[in-house]
This record gives C-alpha cells, sequence and structure tokens, in this order.
C-alpha cells in the first residue's frame, strides 16, 4: 500500500526509472531484439558484399578507384536521404532499414579489408605462388587470413555505426531501440524511457564490439604469439 | 508498370512548383534554416575542438582521448542526443539542435588539428626552438601555419558530415531541409512519395554542394608547394578517424 502511495505521490519525470524498465519489459526487449537483429543482418550482408568487393580491388587494380569511390559517394549521402531515395521503391518497412544500413556499412569494410589484403607481404604471396598455389588456393589460404586484422577492423567499425545507424529508421517506423528514443520523446518527454533506449544502444554497440574483438584474437593467434614474443 | 517511374515524376512535379519553393516554411526558407543550424553547429565544434586538439598535438600527449572521443560518439545515435539535450537546461529549439550536432563535428576536427601538429618535421620544430621560441610562439608561429591543411581537412569532413546530420533535426522539429522528407513520410507513401524522394534530392544535393566549396577552400588555404603532400595527408587523418 505505502509503496503504492508513493508511487502515486511523485509521478516526476526522472532521467532513469527501474519503474519504468520493469513495467516496460516486453516493450523493451521487443526493441532491443529487433535492434539486435537488424545489426546482424545488416552486418552479414555488408560483410557478402564488400569482402568480394575489397578481392575484386584487389585482383584487378583498375576496380580499386571505382569501387572505393562509389562506396565513398554512398557514404557521404545523408542518412535521411538515402532513405528519402530508397522508401518509395522499398516501401515502409525493415528491407528499407536494411537496405540503407547495409549501403553505409559498405565503405568501412571494403576499405579497411583491402587495406589487409594489400598488405600481405609481397614475399608471402611469392612462396605461396613457388608452392603451386592457384589464385583462389592463395586467396583463401593465405591473402585473407594475413587480411583478417584488417577486415575485422573494418568490421567493428562498421557493427558500432551500424548500432546507431538503426535508429534512424524510426522513420520508417522500424528503428529497434530508436523507436523506444522516438516515442519517449513524443509521450509527454519521457526522459526515463528516451534515456533507457539510449543506454541500451550504446551497450549493444559495446557488446558487440567486445564480442568481435574476442573473436578476432581467436581467429589471429598468430598475432598474439607474436606479441608475446 | 509505371511504379519505377512514378516517384521520380512526382518528385519533379514536386520540385517545379514554385509555391513549394517560396512558402513559408518552403524549400528557401529550410535551406535557410539548415544552413545557419550547420554553421553554427560547426564553429561551435571549431571553437571547441581546435583549441584542444592543437594543444594536445604540441604537447604530444592526449593520443589516446583523441580516440576515445571519436569511438564514443561513434556510439551515440544522433537521434538519442538530439532528444536528450532538448530536456536539460538548453531548453526546446536551435541551442539543442545545435550543440547535439557540434559534439558529432568534434571528433574528426579535434583528430585533424592532433595530427596536423604531431605532422609537423621535427627538424622545422628544433629549428624553431634553436631560434630561441618559447612553446607558445612555436605553436603560433611554426605548427600553427604547418597545420592548416590538416585543419582545413578536418573542417570539410566535420562541415559535410554536420550537413548531413542536420536532415535529422527534423526528429525534433528542429527545422532544416529533413522537414521536407518528414513532411512527406506523414503523408501516405503513395502520395508523399514525390515530396520525400525532393527531399532527398535537396539534402543529398546541398551536402554535396558544402562538400565541392570547401574541397575549393581547402586547396586554397594549404600553401601551393605543400597541395600535393597536403591532399594525401588530408586523406591519411581522415583514415585516422575512421580507424582505417
Amino acid at each position: 500500500m505505502s509503496f503504492r502511495l508513493s508511487y502515486r505521490a511523485d509521478p516526476g519525470n526522472p532521467w532513469f526509472s527501474w519503474q519504468y524498465v520493469r513495467d516496460n519489459s516486453d516493450t523493451i526487449l521487443t526493441a532491443l531484439r529487433e535492434h539486435t537483429s537488424l545489426t546482424v543482418r545488416a552486418v552479414l550482408i555488408a560483410v557478402l558484399i564488400a569482402v568480394p568487393l575489397a578481392v575484386a580491388a584487389y585482383w584487378f587494380r583498375a576496380l580499386a578507384g571505382p569501387i572505393l569511390a562509389v562506396t565513398g559517394v554512398l557514404y557521404t549521402i545523408p542518412s535521411l536521404a538515402l532513405f528519402a531515395f530508397l522508401a518509395p521503391y522499398l516501401g515502409i518497412g525493415v528491407v528499407t532499414v536494411l537496405t540503407v544500413v547495409v549501403l553505409y556499412a559498405l565503405l568501412v569494410i571494403v576499405r579497411n579489408a583491402l587495406a589487409g589484403l594489400t598488405q600481405v607481404p609481397p614475399e608471402v604471396r611469392e612462396a605461396a605462388e613457388g608452392m603451386g598455389y592457384g589464385r583462389w588456393g592463395r586467396l583463401f589460404r593465405i591473402d585473407l587470413p594475413l587480411a583478417l586484422p584488417g577486415i575485422l577492423t573494418g568490421l567493428r567499425l562498421a557493427t558500432v555505426s551500424t548500432v546507431a545507424l538503426v535508429t534512424v529508421g524510426v522513420v520508417v517506423g522500424r528503428g529497434g531501440l530508436g523507436q523506444l528514443i522516438f516515442a519517449g520523446f513524443q509521450n509527454n518527454f519521457y526522459k526515463a524511457q528516451i534515456m533507457t533506449g539510449t543506454l541500451l544502444c550504446v551497450l549493444l554497440a559495446l557488446v558487440f564490439d567486445l564480442a568481435l574483438a574476442g573473436a578476432g584474437r581467436l581467429l589471429t593467434p598468430w598475432l598474439r604469439r607474436r606479441s608475446a614474443a | 508498370m509505371t511504379a519505377a517511374a512514378g516517384p521520380i515524376e512526382a518528385a519533379v512535379v514536386w520540385l517545379n512548383d514554385p509555391l513549394n519553393w517560396t512558402n513559408p516554411g518552403g524549400i528557401l526558407d529550410r535551406t535557410g534554416e539548415h544552413l545557419a543550424i550547420s554553421a553554427a553547429a560547426v564553429l561551435l565544434g571549431c571553437l571547441v575542438a581546435w583549441p584542444i586538439g592543437l594543444w594536445l598535438g604540441h604537447t604530444g600527449r592526449g593520443g589516446g582521448l583523441v580516440v576515445l572521443v571519436a569511438n564514443l560518439t561513434l556510439a551515440v545515435p544522433t537521434l538519442a542526443l538530439l532528444t536528450i539535450l532538448p530536456l536539460t537546461f538548453l531548453g526546446f529549439g536551435r541551442p539543442p539542435v545545435v550543440v547535439a550536432l557540434a559534439v558529432f563535428a568534434i571528433p574528426p576536427l579535434l583528430a585533424n588539428a592532433y595530427t596536423g601538429v604531431r605532422a609537423v618535421d621535427p627538424e622545422a620544430r628544433d629549428a624553431a626552438r634553436g631560434m630561441g621560441f618559447s612553446g607558445g610562439q612555436l605553436l603560433r608561429r611554426v605548427e600553427l601555419p604547418l597545420a592548416v591543411p590538416y585543419l582545413a581537412a578536418g573542417f570539410r569532413t566535420a562541415a559535410v558530415q554536420v550537413v548531413a546530420t542536420a536532415a535529422l533535426a527534423s526528429f525534433v522539429n528542429g527545422g532544416g531541409l529533413g522537414q521536407i522528407i518528414r513532411a512527406g513520410f506523414g503523408l501516405d507513401i503513395a502520395a508523399g512519395g514525390g515530396q520525400i524522394l525532393a527531399g532527398g534530392l535537396l539534402v543529398a544535393g546541398l551536402a554535396l554542394l558544402v562538400e565541392l566549396v570547401l574541397a575549393r577552400v581547402e586547396r586554397l588555404v594549404t600553401p601551393r608547394p605543400l597541395r600535393n603532400r597536403g591532399r594525401r595527408a588530408g586523406r591519411r587523418a581522415a583514415d585516422a578517424v575512421s580507424g582505417a
């Protein structure tokens, strides 16, 4: 009873409230789940497009300029404008958000993957050729593993910025945690809701970043050995 | 089907209506707002970031801090800052929007100022010290002029980014060209498609225009002998920001 009274006595507008988090855990979890799934899907698609592009730019130097230029131009288009370009065609929904976010992630991953690939020492490349590796064998067994640190750097940057960018999806009603933030703003500027959405966003970015950093350590054991020696 | 040509035609029609340009809240009004907000944000960003970046570069410390600031702002959604700041002491209206945008202008400005001073030839620095320059004189008369290409590159990156991000101010009714896109989304997608697309074209066009103009400015303020070197350096500094 007293609990109920104290709850009624001070409605207030605190910056953070466990009461709000408890009462709305369903909404919050749905938004968090949507945000996570959008981010994961977007980054996966972006990697599947960006790494082959980087390999193409690495194999055929003539393509490097155009590929970097096109992804660079895509990166310069304001996010809201990109939504505006795509929404009339792709409609209101997940596809539009995913496309925009993937287009943004491309540049970062392509540039870092290409940097990683070009840093493969020429001696190593020649040795691989001398051992009879063909173009594809060398790519999968030599070039890509050695470029992995570069690719992972790009992946981490792309993931963190994707988490932030997904929130702009509110413009088509699919912003994940952005939905929470924006609804909080519209519902009488409810600070606790805005803050919860923001904190979860930053936290999500941090978790993804740490997970990718950990995965990178596991995938590149030779780097650890070298730094330990 | 005319589905593919539909929105583009509608956008052309919308852009061809003179009232859409001259009405209150029309394109001319919104462009003015957009530029005013962006200019204020970049100016505020410069006032904060350049002195700190130059000083950190001069003392040679704080490289980690620069990277930390860049990474932190990468993780914070623009939308969050735009909605949080009006609820603080800044109040509603333009100030919180300008501050939010300035926050995102700071990393490139800071990183380029820092890198610019660090990239000064150590021999030039030693020579200046040998001539009896004090620390402040060294910064003002040797390091600052030599860092100008970097400062210009950072200014361009920051300004283009702010002009692009300012479109999001429309989420909190902050004005600017994004307002046209938001209004279009407020209509049905079939009815507003043309306006949405037109707004997108205007925002992207403005960002591109700012990029082109500032690229020229950057070239003009870079001393002739440094021009080719400066451009390469600018790109390197931009890479430093994006971690590439």
